[in-house]
């Protein structure tokens, strides 16, 4: 059972603070709240929203439909209306402007002069907490539930400030609540939610959270939506423990930042979107054969080129997986929940220490910047201890000094070669991007050529995707699987329990590793099924190219994908499985 | 204390694969005679190159060597000392390493003010390339890439530095390996962001520039006493009377580094920093999402 409401307007109105303001409110009642902005990569006008959904369970995506809407101008009536259920609500800004409807829509208009009231009782750029306080009534919320935030957020503003837009929360909630009889109706709220600890946190927030946990003292990084909130997080967090947030000149900086505190032996990152990601693949080659560990973060957008930097997609996992002039090992990991990035981020700088090769976590714009409550005991700091992997000590460096002297390259049979770092006495050494001998010593013959690259290979042997990257949940030999990947699991999660409902035989394989590809999993996952449907979030169908490459060709296989910029909806992957299984099913009649 | 001397600098280095009579012999003998005249023992130094015959510099020089890719070793020299401020970092390559493709770097290093050296081997052609244009090659010089002579004006490192916040400016010449070792001293004493350009002939693709060429052209301000490297104005004015054909200290100035300008930061090396306190701080970590 779930509640969405949304507003609407042009960019600059406070649009996000008041959305933001309503779902923290909400939140913090005991709602779990999954929060989706809309926005444009421009700074005044055009159109934004937020649309909050509020539910007693946790959902992972904004929701298909609406149950309210807010709306500053006719613009925002035009671009949302579709999403609105029959009987649902549009608050408009009453004398801003006259709202027009199509003539076959069922809604309910509600005018309340929310610019009016603001003036008469604070200033115009209170128009927004007018909305907020017809809101509330609207939904059932007392006057005073806003109250807190509005201290915490403008309290800094001054008495003043604060009181002005108490008052214009009141005013529009008693405007709102003597024009209409119309009222949603809000979920219960489970006893047991109230006394649960939880956060409100987006995929970026649980990023920087996770990447402190795990030891990172350094990013570097150069501004970019939508991954510009990391570094936000981030220095709210990293000087607390003497870490430094560096705003390197470009993403090439970024990357080799990244690159040289990590060989100094401090962890460090950069995060940064698809083009940004582009001018980073040069650093993937030196990483690989220095074998530096690095941590790179690709919040992904929609391109390609600067393509719509607001919008979001899952386009760049080839880029991440295939980038990099010659051939180097990496690991790539794609979070699906925000608790995901909080622990998969810590992953990643193990396993970069561990392997001593990049390690990139491609997130995308619909995670990384919707916030969502998540409980508490979901983001345990201690599930994933620090593990520096094989980097030497001081007393180990010195011993192997006194025994043969150090080799950086050692060829060992792991495939990894023990790491000493700079201004370890005994440890000097020379960590190179020409090929080399043990020693690193610039080398072109074949036999150092071919022992080392032999060595790089070897050393992932060990790295199982499946230990953490796969999630297989329904039916064991199901009609038809969903497969997935990254931020899309909480739509195919839901269709996969639609279809079940309906008392199909569903399954939904997840992938978080996307490279090195867990083929078994699988392979196995799709030869069980009856037909197979790969739910992506781009146009090329990367992850279904990724099968083929690794596990195969199948004619039972299917595809769905979304490549508009906006997250699925739970209604198109449904349409689509249905079709998929009404095929399968005409194909058997007819065999 | 033992004390370090230019054989525990040998140890380590490797055999040189440069064309007898390079400029940048000298920048290598002159930078492990001033690090031993400091006192620094070779794990205490990373030496971070790019790609060049320059960026050798590392293997020959014997202390720790990062090796990056082409044009980016500034970033890298940057990171280490922010990881680890108790190492001794040097940045060193080529002309087209560092006023090429790594230009951009170079100009961020300067206002940046991060506390290494940078040491440009500036031989006025690409090297290891074997002989194209560099920018920092003269109008009208003719290479294998500029047969008609090359269009494009020289970039000027030196008032590029100080344009670009650079608190220390020096130039020195592979001719005098003695001059050079103390421009080094002074560069890597020196807080904050150093340039030492080192005029350091190729022989083998540039004819003009010669040992030759530089000794007749150079002016050592070291040696005159009326010049005062603490003013900014009167650097201005005599790298540009003398065309950049100066050499010694032009501009130096004291003041904060990147690190000391940074919020909370811990004069401890991060590098020796517990990292089990966010651990610790869980709760209040988390109440910030509340
Ligand atoms: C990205 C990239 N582009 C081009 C090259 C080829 N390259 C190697 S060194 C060099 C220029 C060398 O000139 P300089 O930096 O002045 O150093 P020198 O050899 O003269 O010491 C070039 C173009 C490369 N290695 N990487
Ligand atoms: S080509 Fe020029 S720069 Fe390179 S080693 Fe020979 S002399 Fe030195």
């Amino acid at each position: 059972m779930d509640f969405t409401w949304k507003i609407g307007g042009a960019q600059g109105e406070g649009i996000d603070s008041a959305g933001e303001i309503f779902a923290l409110t909400l939140h913090r009642m005991g709602y779990y709240i999954y929060a989706y902005r809309h926005f444009m990569s421009l700074i005044k006008g055009g159109h934004t929203n937020y649309k909050v959904r509020v539910s007693s369970k946790q959902f992972r995506h904004r929701g298909d439909k609406l149950d309210m809407l807010v709306a500053f101008d006719q613009r925002s009536i035009d671009e949302n209306l579709h999403e609105l259920k029959n009987g649902g609500a549009v608050l408009y800004n009453a004398g801003a402007f006259e709202p027009k409807f199509p003539g076959d829509v069922d809604v309910v208009p509600i005018g309340v002069p929310m610019q009016q009231i603001a003036k008469d009782h604070g200033s115009i750029v209170m128009t927004n907490m007018a909305a907020m306080g017809a809101s509330a009534a609207l939904v059932g919320l007392e006057p005073d539930a806003f109250d807190a935030f509005i201290a915490e957020r403008y309290g800094k503003h001054g008495a003043e400030v604060v009181e002005a837009n108490r008052k214009v929360v009141r005013a529009g909630y008693e405007a709102a609540s003597q024009v209409t009889t119309w009222r949603a109706t809000l979920p219960e709220i489970p006893e047991e939610n109230k006394r649960k600890k939880r956060v409100f946190m987006h995929g970026n927030d649980a990023i920087a959270l996770g990447a402190v946990v795990a030891g990172c003292r350094v990013v570097a990084a150069y501004p970019i939506t939508p991954a510009t909130d990391i570094l936000y997080s981030l220095l709210k967090l990293l000087p607390k423990y003497g870490g430094v947030v560096l705003q390197a000149e470009d993403e090439m900086a970024a990357c080799q930042m990244a690159v040289g505190c990590n060989y100094a032996g401090v962890r460090a990152m950069t995060s940064t979107s698809g083009p940004g990601f582009s001018l980073m693949t040069e650093t993937l080659g030196l990483a690989g054969v220095s074998e530096t560990p690095v941590v790179i973060v690709d919040v992904q957008r929609a391109g390609p080129s600067t393509g719509m930097p607001t919008k979001t997609e899952q386009g760049d996992a080839f880029q991440a997986i295939f980038s990099s002039h010659g051939e180097i090992q990496r690991i790539v990991l794609a979070p699906a929940t925000v608790e995901d990035c909080f622990y998969d981020i810590q992953r990643a700088f193990n396993l970069a220490d561990k392997y001593q090769c990049p390690v990139i976590v491609l997130t995308d714009l619909a995670l990384g910047l919707s916030k969502q409550s998540v409980d508490v005991d979901d983001i345990d700091f201690e599930r994933i201890s620090i593990d520096r992997g094989e980097l030497l000590t001081e007393e180990q460096v010195k011993e192997i000094a006194a025994n043969g002297g150090y080799k950086r390259y050692a060829i060992t049979e792991s495939g990894i070669s023990p790491r000493a770092l700079p201004g370890q006495e005994g440890g000097v050494h020379i960590a190179i991007s020409y090929e080399h001998t043990e020693e690193g010593h610039e080398d072109e013959t074949p036999f150092h050529r071919v022992s080392q690259t032999e060595k790089r290979i070897r050393k992932m042997s060990t790295f199982d995707p499946e230990e953490f990257g796969v999630r297989l949940s329904g039916d064991r030999k199901p009609e038809l699987l969903l497969i997935g990947w990254g931020s899309t699991i909480g739509q195919i999660d839901e269709v996969r329990q639609a279809l079940a409902a309906e008392g199909r035989s569903v399954a939904h394989l997840h992938l978080s590793v996307l490279y090195p590809f867990p083929t078994r999993a699988v392979r196995e996952a799709i030869e069980s099924a009856g037909s197979v449907l790969v739910v992506e979030n781009n146009a090329f169908g990367q992850l279904q190219q990724l099968i083929q490459l690794h596990v195969g060709h199948y004619d039972h296989m299917h595809s769905c994908r979304k490549f508009s910029g906006e997250p699925f909806n739970v209604s198109e992957i449904l349409s689509r499985a249905n079709e998929v299984l009404a095929e399968s099913k005409s194909v058997k009649e007819v065999g | 204390m033992s004390t370090v001397t230019v054989k525990d600098y040998r140890a380590n280095a490797q055999a040189s694969t440069w064309c007898p009579g390079c400029g940048d012999f000298a920048v290598v003998a002159a930078m492990q005679r001033a690090l031993v005249n400091l006192g620094l023992k070779p794990h205490q130094v990373v030496a971070v190159t790019g790609i060049g015959c320059s960026g050798k510099f590392n293997y020959y020089l014997g202390a720790n060597a990062f090796n990056s890719m082409h044009g980016r070793s500034l970033p890298v020299a940057q990171a280490i000392k922010i990881a680890n401020r108790d190492l001794v970092v040097i940045a060193a390559g080529g002309d087209g390493d560092g006023y090429g493709i790594g230009v951009g770097h170079f100009i961020h290093a300067c206002r940046r003010n991060v506390d290494i050296t940078y040491v440009v081997m500036d031989n006025h052609i690409y090297g290891l390339t074997t002989g194209q244009t560099s920018p920092t090659s003269r109008k009208g010089f003719k290479t294998k890439t500029t047969p008609y002579g090359a269009a494009e004006h020289p970039i000027r490192p030196l008032p590029l530095a100080l344009a670009s916040g650079c608190g220390f400016v020096a130039q020195g010449f592979s001719g005098d390996v003695k001059h050079l070792q103390s421009l080094f001293e002074a560069a890597i004493q020196h807080k904050g962001f150093a340039l030492v350009n080192v005029l350091s002939p190729c022989v083998t693709f540039n004819k003009e520039q010669t040992y030759d060429w530089w000794r007749e052209n150079l002016v050592n301000l070291d040696e005159r006493e009326d010049y005062d490297p603490a003013d900014r104005s009167a650097a201005y004015k005599v790298v540009n009377e003398l065309n950049s054909l100066v050499t010694g200290i032009i501009y130096r100035e004291e003041r904060s580094d990147y690190q000391d300008e940074l919020p909370n930061y811990d004069p401890q090396p991060l590098i020796y920093q517990d990292l089990s306190r966010p651990i610790q701080d869980r709760d209040e970590l988390l109440a910030a999402f509340m």
